[in-house]
């Protein structure tokens, strides 16, 4: 599955604009991602949200990703 | 239990319709309770000792006068908080209180907590603090540049590559697009780059920061608060002062105003810390000068951007770089505003940077929408520009190169069915776009986006013997929304609105409730509702079918009332709620329904809008004579708060482009903390606000609720920008676009 980073991700995954990892869960997504680049953990610490096919996941680890889907990794959105 | 949340075109009889407010009778006679309205049995005042320097070391903090003074029961400094060095939480217990350094003017260095006000001011003038002044930077440009007083030694800057090894203010760099920006570039045969500074503003909420803490010996506590989001204090305060979640009771007092200011904690810990030392609980308010000085406002901005059109109106490319100023902590403003920059548009090749800046000011908070209305301002000058330049319609521009269903957002993700075409298609169409303008008016439009989002939720419903529903949520009521989920338990479980009645209930009594932020609370609540309702309809079907001694199978619910179906049961008339509630107690006792939730998927929302402004060419002077704002709420449960919410982002949105501004004098003190100085619009500055709702379901939710609360303060600053600019005749590319601003530019323009 191809998995791309936006923003300041991509500096945690060496530069790289995709990357290849796969996952059927969101927290299975996390974990591999957290396991292959550890510079993760600063990001992850004020969260990552998910987008699978466009909709935006912020707190559902179980949240299932369905073969072939688009995902983006995006920073925690905050709101007013 | 896991519920279906996919829209399914309900058909509506109680949503929709414009009830009053439960919360109303009670805030216009004065008899709702706000964060300063409690009392308790004993309580002392508790007041802050606040730097007067932007920037400085703390020498020594001398405090055993103000501990002799008669009538001081507690005073407190970083000393006596728990040590959360390198922890997840310094950042915001330090902004609380200082420790070794004040990092901006009004930066609280001590508290104190004493029987009355007389005797805490006096308390704090006896508390000697010596300081070492350190060199300041207030302005973000100036904040970047080599050389600049570092505000957080330690900040390496994060998001590029190779790691930096030197420290900076920049915390933060964040790059959002795609596509090839050169090629584009080339592709266009007009390219328009300019700059934008937006100032800082502040949410300007009427109620300041108000609390009555209570922490007794054994180590429990209560917390009635003015907040949006009272399990996020509850969370913040028990970490920061080391305390048991399940023994610090928090309660959210009415609210208001909060706009995002309220979602961060400010004085709340430190008033906890004064009662849990003096063993007496401690009210502490803040002034308005505080407020201004030392709660959490908007960041100011400096950008550039750049886009590149066809003559046929094609974008073929777009750039922007935005600096952010976070204040004196760092945060993700600068992220958010990269990522919303151009996602009105559907662009082929297009990079958004944004910069997270360290300055000595107050620690930034939310504010409606954060980062994206100071973003749209310089992509939505920039596009009128383009407009004028090609000779073609501002709105057909947009319209042009809206974003739609299947488009890829300029941060990323491929857009599900969207509403930024339709709110441009009904701005074109509109009868105020048709209106003839007088002398010296200009009109201006712009569009916006934010995401919206949902997150954690918890909702009870509980049935009373005589059929009167009991509606607890979680998440704080800070534009109707009482209402609104009222609206919706109403309609589920098909009895009259009237016979609802909602409360916030404290975090004692349901389960974890993010805050209300992030447009979530409808979207949010309003799915839980709906789930708990449907709960509760089952508990009623197996009451019913109790009392009817039937399998419940056989049992449909319509219209508020248990229907036995077939004909076997022909000769059984229904069953209503009120009769089912009567004979609870002998078929299993109360009747309730509960829902809690993780609700994603909330949808992303636009707006358009439009503005006619009059310029007073001799003093700068500005009017705003008509303003219209469309925005896609998905479905409106209430229409009248949702109109009220298009109309309170826009009147925000008028005040930050016309006059709001945090004006820093040379020593790095900020000048005008105060309504006097600082202005915000009054009614007789505005005009009535048209709005108009239109409703692009969101398939994520089974009403199709959007959040609607952020979007309508996202287009304003632009909106506005181009109409002063159409009408002054010049370019306008500073806001607050003030008087003297204003006149300056019409001045230089004629020079």
């Amino acid at each position: 599955m191809q998995v791309s980073l936006t923003g300041g991700l991509r500096s945690a995954a060496n530069g790289a604009e995709t990357i290849d990892i796969e996952a059927e869960t969101i927290r299975e997504l996390m974990n591999k991602l957290l396991e292959a680049y550890p510079d993760m953990q600063d990001h992850m610490d004020p969260g990552i949200a998910v987008s699978i096919d466009g909709e935006i996941y912020r707190d559902s680890p179980a949240k299932k990703i369905p073969p072939n889907s688009e995902v983006f990794l995006l920073p925690r959105l905050q709101g007013g | 239990m896991t519920h279906d949340q996919s829209f399914t075109n309900q058909k509506f009889k109680v949503v929709g319709t414009r009830v009053n407010r439960p919360d109303g009778v009670d805030k216009v006679t004065g008899r709702a309770k706000y964060g300063a309205d409690a009392t308790a049995p004993g309580q002392l005042v508790g007041l802050f000792l606040r730097s007067p320097h932007a920037h400085a070391r703390i020498k020594k903090i001398d405090t055993s006068k103000a501990e002799k003074l008669k009538g001081v029961k507690a005073v407190i400094t970083s000393a006596d908080l728990p040590d959360h060095t390198n922890g997840a939480l310094l950042d915001k217990l330090t902004n609380c209180m200082a420790r070794d350094r004040v990092l901006y003017d009004g930066h609280a260095v001590a508290a104190v907590a004493a029987i009355d006000r007389q005797t805490a001011k006096k308390a704090l003038k006896l508390i000697k603090v010596s300081y070492e002044v350190l060199p300041h930077v207030t302005d973000v440009d100036e904040a970047m540049k080599p050389g600049a007083p570092i505000v957080q030694p330690g900040t390496k800057t994060r998001g590029v590559d190779p790691k930096p090894t030197k420290d900076s203010n920049v915390a933060g760099v964040s790059t959002f697009g795609h596509g090839d920006l050169d090629a584009g570039f080339k592709e266009a045969d007009v390219i328009i780059e300019k700059s934008y500074k937006t100032e800082q503003t502040h949410q300007g909420y009427i109620e300041p920061h108000a609390c009555l803490a209570s922490v007794g010996p054994d180590g429990s506590g209560e917390l009635w608060v003015t907040t949006q989001g009272h399990y996020t204090y509850r969370t913040d305060c028990a970490a920061l002062l080391g305390m048991d979640l399940a023994k610090l009771k928090v309660t959210s007092s009415e609210i208001g105003g909060g706009f995002g200011g309220k979602t961060h904690v400010w004085i709340e810990p430190i008033a906890l810390a004064l009662s849990r030392k003096a063993n007496r609980p401690v009210k502490a308010v803040m002034t308005r000068e505080e407020v201004f000085k030392a709660s959490g406002p908007t960041c100011s901005t400096s950008m550039d951007i750049k886009i590149g059109v066809k003559k046929d109106g094609t974008i073929t490319a777009g750039s922007a770089h935005i600096r952010y100023q976070d204040g004196a902590f760092p945060f993700i403003w600068g992220q958010l505003g990269a990522m919303t920059a151009f996602a009105c548009y559907d662009l082929k090749n297009v990079q958004a940077v944004g910069y997270d800046v360290l300055v000595n000011r107050p620690k930034v908070a939310a504010y409606r929408a954060p980062s994206a209305p100071m973003a749209a301002f310089g992509v939505e000058s920039t596009m009128d520009l383009l407009a004028e330049a090609i000779g073609m319609d501002p709105v057909e521009l947009r319209i042009k190169n809206a974003a739609k269903e299947g488009t890829k957002a300029s941060y990323g993700p491929t857009y599900g069915p969207i509403g930024i075409g339709p709110t441009l298609e009904a701005a074109k169409n509109h009868p105020h776009m048709k209106t003839k303008l007088k002398k010296n008016q200009g009109r201006g439009m712009a569009c916006g986006f934010w995401f919206n989002f949902g997150g954690q939720t918890c909702t009870d419903i509980n049935i009373g013997s005589d059929g009167t529903v009991n509606l607890s949520l979680g998440t704080v009521d800070v534009g109707g929304s009482r209402a609104s989920m009222s609206l919706i338990c109403a309609e589920e479980l098909g009895i009259p609105y009237e016979q609802v009645k909602a409360n916030v209930a404290d975090t004692s009594s349901l389960g974890h409730n993010d805050t209300t932020e992030g447009s979530r609370g409808t979207f949010s609540s309003g799915m839980a509702t709906i789930f708990a309702a449907r709960e509760a309809i089952e508990e009623l079907k197996n009451r019913a079918a109790q009392m009817w001694d039937i399998p419940v199978e056989e049992i449909e619910w319509i219209d508020g009332e248990a229907r036995a179906v077939g004909q076997q049961h022909d000769n059984l008339p229904p069953l209503t709620l009120k009769e089912i509630a009567a004979k609870a107690a002998g078929t299993g006792g109360p009747i309730a329904g509960h829902n809690e939730v993780v609700a994603d998927g909330a949808g992303v929302s636009f707006a358009s809008h439009i503005c006619d402004v009059e310029v007073d060419p001799e003093t700068g002077g500005t009017k705003v004579v008509r303003y219209t704002v469309i925005q896609d709420a998905g479905k409106a449960i209430h229409p009248d708060y949702v109109e009220g919410q298009f109309q309170g982002g826009a009147a925000q949105g008028i005040g930050w482009a016309l006059n709001e501004e945090y004006i820093y004098g040379e020593d790095g003190t900020l000048q005008n903390a105060g309504f006097l100085d600082y202005r915000i619009p009054v009614c007789s500055d505005l005009p009535f606000i048209d709005t108009q709702i239109l409703e692009i379901p969101n398939p994520n939710h089974p009403y199709g609720i959007r959040g609607v609360g952020e979007t309508s303060i996202v287009p304003p600053l632009a909106a506005i920008g181009n109409a002063v600019s159409n009408a002054a005749g010049v370019r306008m590319t500073h806001v607050p676009m003030s008087p003297p601003r204003i006149l300056k530019a019409i001045e230089d323009a004629g020079a």
